[in-house]
């Protein structure tokens, strides 16, 4: 019989929404993507590219210097990233805005609109944009936009032509046809898609027959033609240099042209196609070219980092491939006692009861179920803002959401098989949106994390209500907000952890500050107390892993040893982050950790694995001898069973004996995505 | 035609091409051959044009693997040698030319460039002006800069995550830019470029091939490269862009080689097959130069088409080649199975197994059979139409039996009525069957003749090995194993049974004419024996482990070759007396798989009594490796020789006035060897030849008016003028034999093309281009042939 009765949910039917745009910022080494359902996500490389910040809206377009976010609405909106929300918005008053640049220094932003019209925008010091021009209108909606280096021409793609419009006069200063070639029988409309104006004057074009086009601009001429795809060119970004570019099409593929010399010595270079990757399945819509990688984000959902090998110093965790798909946060909150789980979407919640069974069986056994898993109850959230967080009470009869201006407050009555809802009135008004959503493990509490660091305890009241009793700040204060909570069993301690990485911990008794866990410099991507030695365990986003003892304010001797040997080299190449930490109650030394594509077993009794050691030994473990065993016994103990093609969202320990984990198919998420571009494959 | 990329003349007027231990010249306009280069005593492997003087040719044999030569360095080569001591290794090495007048040089003076190259010449390229050399082996690329004195090495992964095979076939070097294309095992072209640096390299992938690259150009200019596989495809790749390309598909066989004429107007593939094609530079089929084709595997053995005497064998896949033996070119070639050869490895396709023809030719039956889980078996009968002057399908029978078919014979007699006509198949299903034509007399039928089957017989359910019809027809001869049965044709009543254990009959066949009581069978355990049928009893056997059985259609003679401690022995004999008239023993080291008598045009006259049995027909036998080999009686001291020891490469000379005074040049010469150093030359035999040359030759290709006079005149005189002129197309032999007389060094500047092609270019513009050393060296070589003249 195994050690642990394992539930495996499947029926997380959540489908990541495609990429629509990405932005990178050279200095601070942050990307900023945009979904298509409009959710902007910030990724920190510095921070192993640990998904930092999320922020739900509705647009559509591009971002600049300080984040900025454009879409159909015709809105240029600013986003607040200490408070990870939209901040101001500007109407372009030229319909649904297409293209957004920023030029290089930053203090301008023009925008492509329907009607035409290029529209230059001041970015303001203080905050938010200021309308200056209007650059001369032509017909056809401007698809992209790109600044020449210097800022004193843009480039503008359109259907069938490009424009390069003088910045200072206004003027259209050069309009080349792209479908000039094209026989006019065989003429179908040309869509450029994508723009990039280089500082030695070629503009070069990505469209929707497959090719990349270098023109020359001032005189319009045509220099070099690449065919890369059957289908369109979707998107194209240039390197710093302008020595490289990468190019996404809509069957998946990208490729690199690069500048190179004909002859080697010789004056004279040329683009040249080089590498293609195959990474996506469906249209990639927006690729970036950083000094060291190509990034591609697809409608497939994916984010796909390639390094550039030749451009990576030494091996290590840059020169590997990174493929995110599912967010770095926990979207899947687990009621332990009632045994229910609360499954979060972008617009609606669903809680599910999980199965059960009667029967008992051996190691590795799948049991059949005397219940089926239920769905009880689907929540939708009004309007178009996406759900920011959820929580469900340990007792499950408490349901929280918050969206990006407003907190919910759910009352679930379970009766029998019969279940109600029943929105808790009176809800206090507190400074919103809410973060992090909380319930202590009594279900009597609710913490809610809220901006400048600032955590807010709720009472929840029986039979359905609910009273504000107190606001926990950090001593020194802060401008970031509070993104991850975790309490103790015993409900008197909590600690928060805000944006700027320090983690303060807060006597819940006292509703006073108790200490702050020494700051280290990379995101935090979970903790947790334990329930009976009252150790905070923090996990970071370079696979750290720290404990901390909050009653004696410092790190545990366990946490010391594992800094002074170290972690194996497999545990820190790893390449998504730890998102939830639970322990064993049956066995206080033991810590389970998982992260998208495993399940680890951390127990602090047994030594730590060298480098020399087999990090992921449980399969060969099980054919030695137990005097051999023993010997290679170490303290990690990793199950992938989860890996194979399906990610792991969420596992947590429901009692001493039951393991509920949630897997997501990727298979599953393939199916619902629209099929992609039908190519012929050799052999089929 | 192997071994070696074939090679473009300045001019695109010539093609050489590295063929055996020859080197032929084939004309690009006419694909004749034109000349056949001599001097080698092994496989010619490289053929290089002097990059100055386009008078000049390079060739290498034996040892040296592969040959390139660079505008840029005028008085050396470079060349692969295998490293001394070490065995499978090798190394690329320059060699300074000494400006020696000779036809054979002795390099001393060696510098290595590469270590480790592979000895294949594909895998090694020299790039934009000689300024580096790029050389493959498995997965790493090396690349030397010769100024910079750098080597950059670059490595692949073995396999990548896809399954693919990243190990390199070829190489080849852009003629204008720096970059190198690679051909892999999976098919994929990469594209290096910034190879000069050992990191920031970069290299862009082409992949249309399915299986290997065997071979890559680039044009002239650059502009576009062309790679060849498997697929019998040349595809064009435009300006280093996947989805540009232009195919020229259904190029017949594998393409080895691609090379280009240094003008650009020709492409030139060699194939497996033995074939070359040239095709213009706007991939449109330009000509194909095609020899004996090579097999995968010749199971029909070789059999003669009674109409036009040709051999008839396995050709393309699914095809029978009719090859015209006495004009040495393939008459035409026969699509039997009819179906699309797939090139995939593993994938099991229809092939041909056994033909046979009726007596006078006019009808053929062929079987092919396909092996998957379970046998496809085809018997087809094709008749000769006389109208289109083709082999026209009649009768399509599948599976004729249960199991494999082992012999198939027509019965030989008068084929004037076709309801006389009759065919044999034999079967391991232990069954022999006979097939007749049957009359439909339903006018609305399209056809009034079809076959069907008339009689199934079986000898005690052993498997049918043999079958063979007696001259006149009325007895058949099947062998079941260890048994030989003769029924009667008219009634298949069985009359008989012979039997010679132990072992199993392994061919049997009677015998002709005066001998037709006899019937001759070979057994497994190394009998040959003769029954009397008249008798019933065995006349006389012999212990000898016979492998073919072929009797003469046109003599009691039948031959018999046995294969004993690794060498093959032929033995000539009549039915009636046990004695063998003719024994030439271990006359090849290869076994012999098949052998046919071929009829003579017109009967030759023999006067040695030892080779009276050659007089009507000549023998032919094929090898494993499918050479192709005769029994000549031409030799001047009535001595057998194989004259034509013809590899199945060399198979592929067209028939051309020129090269049949070639061919006949070659027997005189192989006695000239025999009689080591005692040159007997038969000026008279060339006489004839020399006039016909030149009413045969295409206009085209003749050489000036003013050069063929004196030949022409010259032929005219009697053989004792002959002797003492100077410009007699046969100095061409005589400075190739003085060459072989003295070709112990292997690398050979030949320069006898010098003195050869001067004529057949322009005359005037030849001379003021030769530089003065040259035209000192052309006089001293006139003088050595003087002298050497003046020894007759």
């Amino acid at each position: 019989m195994g050690e642990f009765e394992v539930h495996r949910v499947r029926f997380f039917g959540l489908v990541p929404a495609g990429v629509r745009c990405m932005a990178y910022q050279h200095n601070g080494r942050r990307l900023a993507l945009a979904r298509t359902d409009g959710a902007v996500e910030v990724y920190n490389f510095a921070a192993n590219y640990y998904m930092e910040k999320v922020s739900g809206g509705r647009e559509r377009g591009g971002q600049g210097w300080r984040l900025f976010g454009a879409g159909l609405s015709g809105d240029i909106t600013e986003y607040d990233l200490e408070r990870l929300r939209p901040a101001r918005a500007v109407d372009g008053f030229g319909g649904p805005i297409w293209s957004m640049a920023a030029n290089n220094d930053g203090t301008r932003l023009a925008i492509g609109c329907e009607d035409g019209s290029v529209k230059l925008f001041q970015v303001v010091p203080g905050g938010g944009v200021q309308f200056e021009k209007n650059l001369d209108r032509q017909k056809g909606r401007v698809l992209c936009l790109s600044w020449h280096p210097s800022g004193t021409h843009l480039a503008a793609g359109s259907i069938d032509f490009i424009r390069v419009l003088d910045v200072h006069s206004g003027r259209t200063a050069q309009r080349i046809m792209v479908n000039c070639h094209v026989p006019k029988s065989k003429k179908r409309e040309c869509v450029v898609w994508s723009i990039a104006f280089l500082s030695s004057g070629t503009v070069i074009s990505s469209d929707s027959f497959g090719r990349v086009q270098f023109w020359d601009w001032e005189r319009g001429t045509l220099q070099d033609s690449h065919t890369v795809s059957s289908s369109a060119a979707l998107s194209l970004a240039v390197s710093e240099k302008e020595d490289s570019i990468v190019v996404g099409t809509s069957a998946g593929a990208t490729y690199q042209f690069q500048l190179l010399p004909v002859k080697a010595g010789g004056q004279e270079k040329r683009w040249v196609r080089t590498k293609p990757f195959q990474h996506h399945t469906h249209d990639v819509r927006a690729v970036v070219h950083t000094p060291t990688a190509l990034i591609s984000g697809g409608l497939d959902a994916q984010l796909v980092i390639r390094p550039l090998m030749e451009k990576v110093q030494k091996k290590g965790y840059d020169a590997a491939l990174r493929k995110f798909t599912l967010p770095h946060r926990r979207l899947v909150s687990c009621a332990r006692k009632a045994r229910l789980l609360l499954f979060q979407f972008s617009q609606h919640l669903e809680l599910w009861r999980l199965g059960s069974t009667n029967k008992t069986g051996k190691d590795g056994e799948t049991l059949p179920l005397s219940r089926m898993p239920e769905h009880l109850l689907q929540l939708k959230s009004k309007g178009p803002e996406h759900i920011y967080c959820s929580c469900v009470s340990p007792c499950g009869s408490w349901i929280a959401y918050s969206t990006a201006s407003r907190f919910h407050l759910y009352r679930v009555q379970h009766e029998g098989d019969s279940i109600s809802v029943k929105k808790v009135p009176g809800v206090p008004k507190l400074l919103l949106p809410a973060y992090q959503l909380l319930c202590a493990s009594d279900s009597g509490r609710l913490f809610i994390a809220s901006d400048r660091g600032s955590v807010h305890v709720v009472q929840l009241l029986e039979p359905g209500g609910c009273k504000h009793l107190h606001t926990l700040r950090p001593p020194a204060g802060t401008r970031e907000a509070v993104y991850l909570l975790a309490s103790s069993a015993d409900g008197n301690w909590l600690a928060a952890v805000s944006g700027d990485w320090e983690v303060h911990v807060y006597s819940l008794k006292h509703f006073k500050h108790h200490c702050t866990v020494p700051t280290y410099s990379c995101a935090v991507t979970a903790l947790a107390i334990h329930p009976t030695t009252n150790n905070l365990f923090i996990s970071y986003s370079d696979q750290q892993l720290f404990e901390f003892s909050i009653p004696e304010k410092q790190y545990t001797a366990w946490s010391r040893a594992v800094q002074n040997s170290g972690l194996h080299k497999l545990w820190l190449e790893r390449d998504s982050p730890i998102t939830h930490i639970a322990f064993n109650p049956k066995n206080t030394s033991q810590v389970l950790l998982h992260d998208v594509y495993m399940l680890c077993v951390l127990d602090k009794s047994l030594p730590l694995p060298d480098d020399s050691a087999v990090l992921v030994n449980q399969s060969t473990l099980k054919q030695l001898s137990e005097p051999a065993r023993r010997r290679q016994l170490h303290a990690f103990k990793i199950c992938k069973k989860f890996q194979v093609g399906s990610p792991l969202l969420f596992a947590d320990l429901l009692d001493e004996r039951c393991l509920v984990t949630v897997e997501r198919p990727a298979l599953d998420i393939s199916a619902q995505l629209p099929p992609p571009v039908q190519q012929k494959k050799f052999g089929t | 035609m192997h071994g070696a990329r074939a090679v473009f003349s300045v001019g695109a007027r010539f093609l050489l091409c590295a063929s055996g231990d020859f080197v032929k010249m084939y004309s690009v306009a006419t694909e004749e051959l034109v000349q056949l280069l001599r001097g080698h005593s092994d496989l010619v492997t490289g053929v290089q044009l002097a990059p100055h003087n386009r008078l000049q040719t390079f060739t290498v044999g034996y040892q040296l693997l592969a040959l390139y030569a660079l505008p840029s360095s005028e008085d050396s080569v470079f060349v692969i040698i295998p490293k001394s001591g070490e065995r499978d290794t090798f190394q690329l090495v320059s060699v300074k030319l000494t400006k020696a007048a000779g036809q054979d040089m002795e390099a001393k003076e060696l510098s290595v460039v590469l270590e480790g190259v592979d000895a294949s010449p594909k895998c090694t390229a020299f790039g934009r002006e000689g300024e580096y050399v790029a050389s493959v082996k498995d997965v790493n690329l090396q690349v030397y800069f010769f100024k910079q004195k750098q080597l950059n090495r670059f490595s692949l992964r073995a396999t990548n995550k896809k399954g693919g095979n990243n190990v390199f076939t070829c190489v080849a070097c852009h003629p204008q830019e720096d970059c190198i294309a690679t051909g892999h095992a999976d098919g994929k072209i990469r594209l290096w470029r910034n190879f000069n640096h050992k990191k920031e390299y970069t290299f862009s992938t082409l992949h249309w091939h399915h299986d290997k690259v065997l071979d890559l150009a680039f044009s002239l200019e650059g502009t576009s490269l062309l790679s060849g596989g498997v697929e019998s495809v040349l595809v064009q790749w435009h300006c280093g862009s996947d989805c540009k390309r232009d195919f020229l598909p259904r190029l017949g066989s594998a393409i080895e080689y691609v090379s280009i004429s240094s003008d650009g107007t020709f492409y030139c593939t060699s194939h497996t097959d033995n074939r070359i094609t040239i095709i213009n530079s706007n991939l449109r089929f330009s000509k194909t130069i095609q020899g004996l084709i090579k097999a995968r595997d010749v199971k029909t053995g070789l059999v003669v088409d009674p109409r036009t005497k040709a051999l008839v064998l396995n050709g393309e896949p699914g095809h029978l080649q009719f090859y015209c033996l006495q004009s040495d070119k393939q008459l035409y070639s026969l699509d039997i199975v009819q179906q699309e050869y797939i090139h995939q490895a593993g994938l099991n396709q229809s092939d041909l197994v056994r033909v046979a023809f009726s007596a006078q030719g006019k009808w053929l039956a062929t079987v092919e059979e396909r092996e998957e889980t379970d046998l496809e078996l085809q018997l087809k009968l094709w008749f000769f139409d006389e109208e289109t002057q083709s082999f026209k399908l009649n009768t399509r029978i599948s599976m004729p039996h249960e199991d494999h078919i082992t012999a198939m014979c027509f019965r030989d007699t008068d084929e004037m009525e076709d309801d006389s006509l009759m065919l044999v198949t034999t079967g391991r299903d232990c069954v022999f069957k006979v097939w007749v034509i049957l009359e439909d007399t339903d006018p609305e039928a399209q056809q009034s003749l079809s076959w069907s089957c008339d009689f199934v017989g079986s000898y005690h359910s052993y498997q049918a090995t043999n079958c063979c019809f007696s001259e006149d027809g009325s007895l058949l001869a099947v062998s079941f194993e260890e048994t030989v049965t003769v029924w009667d044709s008219s009634t298949w009543d069985l009359k008989c049974t012979f039997c010679h254990p132990p072992g199993k009959i392994r061919s049997i066949c009677f015998g002709r004419l005066t001998c037709s009581k006899y019937l001759i069978g070979a057994t497994d355990h190394g009998f040959l024996c003769c029954w009397n049928l008249l008798s019933c009893a065995l006349e006389w056997s012999a212990h000898l482990n016979v492998v073919v059985l072929q009797p003469d259609p046109l003599s009691e003679h039948i031959a018999a070759v046995s294969w004993l401690f690794k060498e093959s022995s032929l033995f000539v004999f009549k039915p009636n007396e046990a004695r063998p008239i003719c024994i030439q023993r271990k006359f090849c080291k290869e076994r012999i798989q098949f052998a046919a008598f071929v009829p003579r045009d017109v009967p030759e006259t023999i006067g040695s009594e030892k080779y009276l049995w050659l007089r009507r027909s000549q023998l032919f036998f094929l090898t494993d490796t499918q050479e192709l080999m005769t029994v000549s009686t031409k030799s001047a001291q009535e001595r057998l020789t194989l004259s034509s020891k013809q590899l199945a490469v060399e198979e592929s000379l067209p028939v051309t006035p020129f090269s049949l005074l070639l061919g006949k040049h070659r027997h005189q010469q192989s006695q000239g060897d025999v009689d080591l150093g005692k040159i007997v030359h038969h000026h008279h035999e060339q006489d004839s030849p020399a006039v016909k040359e030149l009413l045969h030759t295409p206009a085209h290709v003749l050489p000036s008016a003013s050069f063929l006079c004196p030949i022409f005149i010259n032929s005219l005189l009697v053989s004792k003028e002959n002797k003492s002129t100077e410009e007699t197309p046969d100095e061409v032999e005589m400075e190739s034999e003085e060459a072989e007389d003295d070709s112990d060094e292997e690398n050979s500047v030949t320069e006898m093309k010098q003195e050869d092609k001067m004529p057949l270019e322009s005359l005037g513009e030849t001379t003021h281009r030769l530089s003065k050393s040259e035209e000192k060296e052309l006089r001293k070589i006139r003088k050595v042939d003087y002298s050497w003249i003046s020894v007759f």
